[in-house]
């Protein structure tokens, strides 16, 4: 259970006004500072919040909270809404999350960006959006998660179009924006209702703590509704079914927005969410199944779509919306703490691979296209050894991240009271198509003779340090933060209890028997080697596989997952097209004919009825006197009628 | 022959009154509107006299001397402005004064 005992620490808001005030400075006076010292601010700040944020850590007792209340937001009748933060057990690994990783890919930035004549915006941009991340993991009541989800969304929005010279990018940037707003729109409702609901029972509050104290009060199907309204905006933010088209177009970003913001941080702030609200979401068993069931299903689908992308970032990006699915598959077994624990681990894997991703495209001048790519071992050694840790651990070979966390997953949704073996079945096949996807990347990027034209060729150059340093430090934390989570027939997790006090006894961790969870073990790596295997015969050794399986049924599987399941022409087909019309036609024809008709026509009758009116007005002054006479005369009949 | 009474100033007095009115309205004279209103002012003067006359107070010959007064300003304002509208146009037609209007 969240516990009572909340200590104030003052320098909490640091954390979060650090990189409020950067921006803020950057803001005012950017232009002369310079692009460097800009840049410099900036990581300075976000430096400062990770050191913060890890001496806050290390202060954190075992089962405690720290909270700073700013000052009193709302206060309306018995309802009352503080700017307060606070620092638990979940918030403090978000926040090393974020400021930690935040920090290394600011770093990295100094080195991508800085070519980029409006660096100074690109660091406001970023300094801000970690401000609202931080505001979202750090508020102590829903409306002030809120306030940083759609913070956090604004910041995306502008980053996706940050180029914003290519009207490409400006359309992905709006549909990352459209396509979060319809999630929002449900999180909204979710959050009303929750409030009018729990109000009615007379408790007007959104502290979490308030909350998870008095959830008992709603009904089930009050709490049913509510959580399925959340729900929505979980997808929305995380890019789930059906609302994951817009992370693919987010790519659009320069390469660091893609690493810290669409894979790290704030597309698993969906995750975050249910987790925080783990309390509700237990309630509504329907939920949660209903949760488990579209985590699989979207990491199944975006692993098959990964397979056939030649897009290096697009790879990714499939593979990011692959992995939130786990998280939420996880969540919908009722085993909040490995979704975390994946959230985690995950954070530093994609991050790297992200950025690997970007020393690639830097070195190669731009270029994203992985069928022009090849050999770049040898050019660019570090980036591609950073590179082949980070996929070893989103393949889950042993002893490296991705491997404690995937199969602890794995292995709760098979033992778990809420999970079944036909979504342990979906994540299996699922951690195979990873590994097979993820090392054709690597095989196509790295190995073999380069494909690019003999300028790209020339250029070839490893990144400068200040970009290779994160990617090492990166790398490292691909393996070993894993090791936290250890299962128990290794040497235990430490994972678990830390998170335990959150969570409380919301899953039982530990219920199956040993040799199932060595035999699945087994069996995910046996899938997980296959999966390379075929990526290697395939890409390294010259093999026809990917020609035959693309030739299946004369090849429409092959252009159904290239095409990703025809889900944007779908959605365009359903949605934006009759949208579209729907608009055009209301402003073409209703606002011109009826709307300005309406306004036309008031403008009209007033002058047609003004028309007859001024004839009375000739000039003629003695026209006026008749008038004046014909008054008087009637005046005067009129009084002495009364007479 | 019987007394003038009451009766008969006032007649007069709404027989010059019309005709006053009369000419306001239908002569294409200025001046000769101008005339008219003199003779409106006059039968109301006339009847103010009258009742002056036969309630025995001094208050209607002294709202006359009043009319008079104002009567005179009148004239002289109504006479300049009808000089510098004949300097200006040639006429004095007042049909033809008729650019004030929409």
């Amino acid at each position: 259970m969240t516990t009572a005992n909340v200590m104030t620490l003052e320098v909490l808001r640091w954390i979060v006004l650090l990189p409020l005030l950067a921006c803020l400075v950057n803001l005012v006076l950017g232009a002369r500072l310079g692009k460097r010292g800009a840049g410099l601010l900036a990581c300075a700040a976000v430096g400062a919040s990770f050191a913060i944020s890890l001496y806050v850590f290390s202060l954190l007792p075992a089962s405690g909270a720290f909270g700073d209340t700013l000052y009193t937001w709302i206060d309306s009748g018995s309802l009352q809404v503080k700017v307060a933060f606070r620092v638990d057990a979940l918030t403090a690994v978000m926040l090393l999350v974020v400021t930690g990783i935040g920090f290394l890919i600011h770093i990295y930035s100094l080195g991508y960006m800085g070519h980029d004549e409006g660096m100074v915006r690109f660091f406001i941009y970023l300094n801000l959006f970690i401000f609202f991340m931080l505001v979202l993991v750090m508020g102590d009541n829903l409306l002030l998660l809120f306030v940083g989800w759609e913070g956090v969304g604004l910041c995306s929005y502008l980053l996706i179009g940050y180029w914003y010279r290519d009207h490409q990018n400006a359309i992905a940037g709006n549909k990352a924006f459209i396509v979060n707003r319809i999630g929002d729109f449900g999180f909204v409702l979710g959050i009303l209702l929750l409030v009018t609901e729990l109000g009615r029972q007379g408790m007007w509050t959104l502290d979490f703590v308030e909350l998870q104290k008095h959830a008992g009060l709603l009904s089930p199907d009050k709490i049913l509704l509510i959580t399925l309204l959340l729900f929505i905006g979980a997808c929305g933010k995380s890019a789930q079914i059906p609302l994951f088209v817009w992370l693919p177009d987010a790519m659009a970003g320069p390469t660091p927005v893609s690493a810290l913001i669409h894979a790290a941080t704030m597309v698993t702030a969906g995750v975050y969410m249910t987790a925080r609200l783990h309390f509700l979401f237990s309630l509504a068993p329907l939920t949660l199944s209903l949760i488990a069931l579209i985590g699989a299903a979207t990491a199944f689908f975006a692993a098959t779509v990964a397979l056939t992308q030649t897009d290096i970032k697009r790879v990714l990006a499939y593979s990011t919306v692959s992995q939130l699915g786990y998280m939420f598959l996880a969540v919908g077994v009722g085993a909040y703490s490995a979704a975390i624990f994946h959230l985690f681990t995950h954070a530093f894997f994609k991050a790297c691979l992200f950025l690997g991703c970007g020393s690639v495209i830097h070195s190669m001048g731009g270029e994203q296209d992985m069928r022009k790519m090849g050999g770049l071992k040898l050019y660019l050694p570090t980036t591609y050894w950073t590179y082949v840790i980070a996929t070893l651990a989103i393949c889950g070979v042993p002893f490296t991240a991705g491997f404690f966390s995937k199969d602890l997953i794995l292995w709760q949704v098979f033992s778990s009271a809420h999970g079944s073996r036909g979504l342990w079945g979906l994540g299996w096949l699922t951690a195979g198509m990873t590994a097979f996807y993820m090392f054709r990347q690597l095989f196509m990027v790295f190995h073999g003779s380069c494909r690019g034209d003999a300028h790209q060729r020339a250029h070839l150059h490893e990144s400068p340090s200040v970009m290779t340093v994160p990617l090492l430090l990166l790398a490292v934390g691909s393996i070993f933060t894993g090791w936290l989570g250890a299962p128990e027939y290794l040497w235990g997790s430490r994972w678990e209890p830390w998170l335990q006090p959150v969570f409380g006894g919301t899953h039982d961790a530990h219920h199956g028997h040993l040799v199932d969870e060595l035999v699945l073990m087994v069996l995910t790596l046996a899938i997980v080697g296959l999966g390379i295997g075929i990526a290697y015969v395939s890409y390294c050794r010259g093999g026809k596989t990917p020609e035959r399986l693309s030739a299946i049924s004369g090849g429409a599987p092959y252009r159904v997952l290239l095409n990703k399941y025809y889900v944007d022409e779908l959605y365009d087909f359903l949605l934006v097209r009759p949208f579209t019309l729907c608009s055009r036609w209301l402003a073409e024809v209703f606002d011109r004919r009826v709307i300005d008709g309406a306004v036309n026509g008031v403008a009209h009758s007033a002058r047609a009825l003004s028309s007859l009116w001024r004839t009375m007005q000739t000039g003629n002054v003695q026209h006026y006197l008749v008038g004046f006479l014909a008054g008087t005369l009637a005046l005067l009949a009129f009084y002495l009628g009364q007479q | 022959m019987a007394a003038i009474s009451l009766h008969h100033y006032l007649v007069l007095s709404a027989i010059v009154f019309s005709i006053g009115v009369i000419g306001v309205l239908i002569r294409r004279n200025l001046i000769v509107n101008l005339m008219s209103i003199e003779l409106m002012l006059n039968a109301v003067n006339l009847t103010f006299i009258a009742f002056s006359h036969t309630l025995d107070s001094m208050a209607g010959q002294v709202m006359v001397f009043f009319v008079m007064a104002v009567a005179a300003a009148e004239a002289v304002i109504g006479l300049a402005i009808i000089i510098a509208v004949f300097r200006h146009r040639q006429s004095l037609d007042p049909q033809e004064m008729q650019l004030l209007k929409w």
